[in-house]
């Protein structure tokens, strides 16, 4: 029989997807074709989505992007029978050079399989790492990880295995806890969600292999309240995962005990910031804690525990399965193993991109991107999200990797790329980062709280041209004192992407025809 | 599996401001009060009822979470996600974030604030929409994006604006 698969992740819904799927079946039925339709999760090929996988027997040959208006045709010129002719058709997806290129060692499964098929998650290599793992020692599996090289992939780049040896260290005997922060609040980034609404088992076995690494009986994942299908689609697979015995009071028969719940976040982009997500778990306001102590240490509820981001926590099965050599020998220097490159904005091809780090971003910006949607020349780069610099075509030929990136004064943070064409203002780019800090800020400390409100007053009065020299020396000392005196990441890095402009664009603040607006 | 159709449920049309009893925020409470750290997910489950958190949920959270009302006010504010106001009867939100802007997310957002005539937490005088901001959505290669009632749309186009709202609209009113 024929297998037809239409995506069912928030990209390909949010582009008719659902309608694409009722569509095709109404139409099978009425020829009396029986077809076997499959809500596969996406591939990451965005530009493609929907984008419409058959399988006659034959391997998967694609069509994309189909448009609910299209299928009526695409089925006349034999979309049920995998046949090329129509101007949509792909040939066999998995020969698609953005994917033959790429080196997928966690989104090995994503668009291959059904998210919430047990049965496809085992086919391909799933539970393999958390079944090791319950025959591992905790160092045993902590080693593991410590050996991958695997830094945290939420942005601060701290290497996953120190802070599990940590947690593990504490006195045993204590609630020790496994927190994923899938707050995924930067722009340009959507790997996380990724994971969660087309891999969910893979996440799942991260967090089980961490509760036993450290200790923990009991896992949350944080997620943002805009990803209200990862928490549905969480909230299912974790149900069947205990059902299957992966969680519980064994897990896969280590004798451990490892629960896990999803909790809503509540569109607050600083409960990105691991202590304030803490705070947020414990039912509070979300104001960040100062450090020390650590969470390691001190954590949820004043326990022990580990905070990781989704895609730290999606690596760990391959880490467990293949070993963390294995994962080790991709990547350059102190980056190893693969970055999940999130490709966004004004771009011709947008998607997901797993390369091992040293893939330059002009490779990733042209190769795989083609260039930017509009067709004109790219002009800005924005990479690792709000409170990051931008970055000008003369620093596009850097390598990805965490200290490369840092020698610039630019950051890889969760691995977003948006692509800005020339029309882009960057004065209003500027204004817009301290405007979000406005916005976002916890409150807690002045330079970021009132720091904010005064910079985009501040670049208001540059771009309206009223005493231009000494404003911008206002704004100087301004992004300084907010970078020196924050305490966290948010008003103390909020100036990145302002001084990327006053350096890298500044003719863009000179002062402007139009009023700003608000 | 029909875990991707986009058929959350959304506050009924009917719930405006009142619609609720304290009972109905008492069983809220009680359902999940026992969960660690469970305020959150008490304020979620009263929104997702009622469509907001009514003023007067506040003193019955408080006392039965055993917490002042300024606490609870407190936590009510800091979130962006959580109303205190009742909405119409979609709730419109529009992603002012980078990779949006880049893809003409800024000219979008004037025209949908033009087109309905509201700024942002405003609702409409029929009703129908109330808008609201949003920092992304996670749909950032495919933008302009914004979400209806939870749902997200991509490439989003002033065009495509105008024939959406047409299309709500005109399906509320036949089922009036
Ligand atoms: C303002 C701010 C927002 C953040 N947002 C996120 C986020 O959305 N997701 C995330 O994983 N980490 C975020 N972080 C980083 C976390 O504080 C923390 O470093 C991370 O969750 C640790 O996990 P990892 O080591 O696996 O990266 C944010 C940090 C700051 C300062
Ligand atoms: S820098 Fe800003 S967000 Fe961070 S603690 Fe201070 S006020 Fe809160
Ligand atoms: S920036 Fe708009 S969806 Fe991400």
């Amino acid at each position: 029989m024929t297998t037809i698969y239409v995506p069912c992740d928030t990209t390909a819904l949010s582009l008719g997807a659902d309608q694409v799927a009722r569509q095709i079946q109404q139409r099978a039925d009425q020829q009396g074709v029986e077809i076997q339709l499959v809500r596969n999760g996406s591939r990451g090929l965005f530009w493609l989505e929907p984008l419409v996988e058959v399988d006659t027997g034959q391997g998967r040959v694609a069509y994309g992007p189909v448009v609910p208006e299209q299928v009526t045709e695409l089925l006349e010129s034999g979309l049920l029978a995998g046949q090329p002719g129509h101007p949509l058709y792909l040939g066999p997806i998995e020969q698609h050079p953005y994917l033959q290129r790429q080196q997928r060692l966690t989104f090995a499964r994503i668009g291959i399989t059904d998210p919430l098929s047990l049965a496809d998650y085992q086919a391909h290599d799933g539970f393999a790492g958390l079944e090791k793992a319950a025959r591992l020692t905790p160092q045993q599996i902590v080693d593991e990880v410590k050996a991958s090289g695997l830094r945290g992939r939420g942005g601060a780049a701290f290497p996953a295995g120190i802070k599990w040896q940590t947690v593990l260290d504490e006195p045993a005997g204590q609630q020790k806890y496994v927190v994923c922060n899938a707050d995924e609040g930067d722009s340009g980034t959507f790997a996380d969600r990724l994971v969660m609404e087309c891999d969910p088992y893979m996440l799942i076995e991260g967090m089980a292999i961490a509760g036993l690494a450290v200790g923990a009986t009991q896992g949350y994942i944080y997620v943002r309240s805009e990803y209200q299908l990862s928490q549905r689609m969480l909230d299912e697979a974790i149900l069947r995962a205990e059902a299957a015995g992966y969680l519980g009071d064994d897990v896969c028969g280590s004798g451990q005990t490892f629960h896990l719940e999803v909790r809503l976040g509540a569109g607050a982009y600083i409960c990105g910031e691991e202590t304030s997500l803490l705070e947020s778990l414990e039912g509070k306001r979300g104001l960040v804690r100062s450090k020390p102590p650590l969470p390691a240490i001190e954590g949820l509820f004043g326990q022990p525990t580990v905070v990781n981001n989704v895609l730290s926590l999606a690596a760990v099965p391959y880490i467990l399965d293949k070993g963390g050599n294995a994962y080790a020998e991709y990547g350059m220097g102190r980056s190893l193993g693969t970055l999940a490159i999130q490709l966004a904005g004004n771009i011709k091809q947008g998607g997901l991109i797993e390369m091992a780090f040293g893939v330059t971003l002009r490779e990733i910006l042209e190769d795989f991107g083609g260039g930017s949607f509009t067709g004109r020349p790219m002009r800005a780069v924005q990479v690792g999200g709000p409170l990051m610099a931008y970055m000008p075509a003369s620093q596009w030929d850097t390598p990805m990797d965490y200290e490369a990136f840092a020698a610039l004064g630019a950051g890889i943070g969760h691995g977003g790329v948006v692509v800005f064409d020339d029309t882009v203002d960057m004065g209003e780019q500027a204004r817009f980062a301290m405007e979000f800090c406005t916005v976002e800020s916890c409150g807690k400390c002045t330079p970021c709280r009132i720091g904010s409100v005064r910079g985009v007053e501040v670049i208001d009065r540059i771009r309206a041209g009223d005493n231009r020299d000494d404003n911008l020396v206002l704004l100087a000392e301004l992004c300084e004192t907010m970078v020196d005196g924050s305490l966290c990441a948010m008003g103390g890095m909020t100036p990145f992407p302002v001084q990327s402009v006053m350096k890298h664009f500044p003719e863009d603040l000179m002062a402007r025809p139009a009023p700003v607006e608000a | 599996m029909h875990m991707s159709e986009q058929n959350n449920p959304q506050p009924e049309a009917s719930l405006a401001a009142g619609d609720w009893t304290p009972d109905m925020i008492r069983a809220e409470v009680n359902a999940l009060k026992h969960k660690p750290g469970a305020l959150l997910p008490i304020l979620h489950a009263i929104q997702d009822r009622v469509g907001y958190i009514p003023e007067g949920a506040v003193p019955i959270v408080a006392e039965l979470m055993q917490q002042t009302r300024a606490e609870v006010h407190g936590v009510i504010s800091f979130y962006h996600y959580f109303r205190t106001r009742p909405v119409g009867s979609h709730v419109l939100q529009v992603c002012r974030a980078e990779a949006c802007q880049a893809r003409g997310g800024r000219e979008l957002e004037r025209h949908i604030q033009t087109r309905l005539g509201v700024a942002y937490q405003g609702t409409t005088s029929d009703n129908e929409f109330t808008l609201e901001p949003v920092y992304c959505l996670g749909n950032c290669a495919c933008g302009p994006s914004i979400s209806v009632n939870n749902e997200v749309h991509g490439r989003m186009t002033p065009q495509k604006f105008d024939r959406l709202t047409d299309t709500l609209t005109t399906t509320v009113l036949e089922l009036k």
